[in-house]
């Protein structure tokens, strides 16, 4: 089959490889009809996250058809239509039962590697590094989704591929990042970055009653998606985002600030440049603008919610601003499955259409160039589809 | 006849690892050293140091019937200590149930080829040794509380020294399990310390063996991404993903270090 793969930093190539197989008894094999490219895999591309190796196979945000399973799965037969959340669950562990999926204590065969990283081990994710599993991702013809009785998730046939793709990551992932701010009636939600999950958090932060939503974003189709969605917009390379929020708040401050940008922020601020130089000489993993000015702008008692990856260590971190401002800091990888037949519901009934968010729909082997186009938000880039079938 | 047979050993691995000129090299000749003493003196040289693991004492009761040499093997502060824990959400009786049968240890030990049960309380015990060897012993379950506490040890005159004990506890987050190695492989302490140079860390080992146990009994099942597709992996790694792998091949690496490792 035809598969993305990570060839180095800054290094995407479509190659030829065999078909995956049933290794284990609760696997399937899906055969992929449409496949996204998400943000966070830019930042494997940029070479952001350690341990992947040249020839992993990239992607996560995939859906297609059942083609295979394995003898421990009974509740999906072939010719099924499904999604597949990022995050591999096992349903079975302490943390599965207590719905922190993206917890998963069994998925990930490489846990002892992330352990050095993070103490303990998360969920294996798709073509996500081998510290998170090194399993292959779904920019392919096909793929084989391990634990497949519990994540592979049942579309009706009357929505569209890209109605609910999205279902795999970046909607429940703006829409967990929103539920973490404890949104109350008359909320008002700040959202740094303007790109799929900040789309996806701006309407969630709606469906969950905020009265207002500010997002920062200086990519100019961004802010008008955004502002389609009812949001109004600031520049995130104003230097006054602080006074601005500030002044819309009524010097009150917004109630919760989302970082929707991770570890690859920009900004106009002198600490940007100290976060670069710093990466740069490999003295420091991630750049924390965004997460400092949501920080130093979240009213007092406020929520700060990091759906935005971070995958390291970040310095100059304002944490006196927390605790003297008593502030909640929420974060995570996504628990996808959690939200499915909620976020499900929502489109089927119209709430939301996922759709709106994607901008190039392509072939697989036009991987390489469109992740260019992604990461340098050329061409009003906001979302690519792949089409393997 | 063994103490030549070290001297004989030393020396080739001595010339092998001097040609070598690099970090095995250098680990091996480490190792040649340590047998052409023991050819010479008839004593292990990283035994005589006071012990590698002195500070891993801390007081251990052992399990041993006081006919055996297997107190006397791994008293005081001779042979290896291992100590791990995990936690298995699955009733204690189940996990308990799953661990006495011995046969089953094979499934989520990597260096058990098999454990058979012989007679009530003995049973004999087949380990993968360096280079396509084989290590066997017996051994004999010296305590026994049911859904609580499995000891054994290795019978009197086995070629490992071995013993061992699992507690089983009812916590909040599951069951407990606790698990106490001693083991005095072949090779004594320097085989450890190799083995340690090498990359695979007696602690690390059990650790993982834990955590198959528990995927297993969780999900019936051991994750694996071994047989998927990738792309070509010629030229040069990612130096994060070189770092990553050769840690993994070592960890493949089988090296016999006694009872249940």
């Amino acid at each position: 089959m035809k598969a993305v793969c990570w060839e180095g930093t800054n290094r995407i190539g479509v190659q030829r490889v065999p078909d995956p197989t049933i290794l284990n008894p609760r696997d399937a094999i899906v055969r992929i009809t449409s496949t996204a490219i998400c943000g966070s895999d830019l930042h494997l591309y940029d070479g952001f996250i350690p341990t992947m190796e040249r020839g992993d196979i990239l992607g996560h945000e995939f859906m297609g058809i059942v083609e295979d399973v394995g003898q421990g799965v009974t509740n999906l037969q072939r010719g099924d239509r499904v999604i597949v959340p990022f995050p591999i669950s096992c349903g079975n562990c302490w943390f599965c039962e207590h719905e922190l999926y993206s917890c998963c204590d069994n998925s990930n065969p490489n846990a002892w590697i992330a352990e050095k990283f993070y103490g303990y081990s998360p969920a294996g994710l798709f073509g996500y590094s081998h510290m998170m599993g090194g399993y292959a991702g779904g920019q392919a013809e096909y793929a084989r989704v391990p634990y497949a009785d519990v994540g592979p998730f049942k579309v009706p046939e009357s929505l569209t591929d890209e109605q609910v793709l999205f279902l795999t990551d970046i909607f429940p992932t703006g829409y967990m990042a929103a539920e973490n701010c404890n949104i109350q009636p008359g909320d008002i939600v700040a959202v740094w970055g303007g790109g799929p999950v900040g789309q996806f958090s701006i309407r969630s932060a709606f469906l969950l009653g905020a009265s207002r939503v500010i997002a920062i974003e200086t990519v100019p189709e961004r802010r008008r998606m955004a502002e389609q969605a009812g949001a109004e917009t600031l520049d995130s390379m104003d230097p006054d985002v602080f006074e601005r929020l500030r002044d819309m708040t009524g010097g009150f401050g917004p109630d919760a600030c989302i970082d929707a940008v991770g570890l690859e922020a920009h900004g106009p601020h002198i600490d940007y440049y100290y976060d670069k130089a710093k990466t740069m000489a490999m003295m420091s993993t991630d750049r924390i603008s965004a997460l400092r000015q949501a920080i130093h702008s979240c009213r007092k008692g406020g929520t700060v919610s990091v759906p935005g990856v971070y995958g390291g260590f970040v310095d100059k971190m304002p944490f006196g601003a927390v605790v003297q401002k008593g502030l909640t800091i929420k974060s995570g990888q996504t628990h996808v499955h959690r939200y499915l037949p909620k976020l499900l519901r929502h489109i089927e009934n119209g709430d939301i259409d996922p759709s709106f968010v994607v901008t190039h729909r392509v072939a697989l082997d036009d991987a390489p160039r469109m992740y260019q186009t992604f990461r340098d938000k050329q061409d009003g880039c906001i979302k690519v589809v792949m089409k393997p079938h | 006849m063994e103490r030549w047979l070290s001297m004989v050993a030393g020396a080739m691995l001595a010339g092998w690892g001097l040609q070598r000129r690099d970090a095995l090299g250098g680990t091996a000749v480490v190792g040649a050293a340590a047998l052409l003493y023991h050819g010479a003196t008839g004593r292990g040289a990283i035994y005589d140091m006071g012990g590698a693991n002195g500070g891993r004492r801390r007081g251990m009761a052992l399990v041993a019937d006081r006919y055996s040499d297997t107190r006397q093997r791994l008293g005081g502060g001779r042979g290896i200590h291992v100590e791990e824990s995990v936690t298995i959400n699955k009733p204690i009786a189940e996990v308990f149930r799953f661990w006495r049968n011995f046969e089953n240890l094979p499934q989520f030990m990597e260096h058990l080829d098999s454990v058979a049960t012989r007679e009530e309380g003995i049973s004999h015990w087949v380990a993968k040794g360096p280079a396509g060897t084989h290590v066997e012993w017996d051994a004999r379950i010296i305590n026994e509380i049911d859904n609580k506490l499995i000891g054994w040890q290795s019978l009197e005159g086995s070629t490992i020294a071995t013993a061992g004990s699992v507690n089983f506890d009812e916590t909040e987050h599951g069951t407990r399990v606790r698990v106490h190695l001693q083991y005095d492989p072949p090779g004594g302490k320097v085989g450890a310390m190799v083995a340690k140079l090498f990359g695979e860390e007696p602690n690390q080992t059990v650790r993982e063996d834990l955590r198959r146990f528990k995927r297993l009994l969780e999900t019936g099942e051991i994750p694996t991404t071994e047989g998927q597709p990738t792309g070509r992996r010629s030229m040069a790694l990612h130096p994060s993903a070189k770092r990553a792998g050769r840690v993994q091949d070592m960890r493949r690496r089988s090296l016999s270090t006694g009872a249940v490792r």
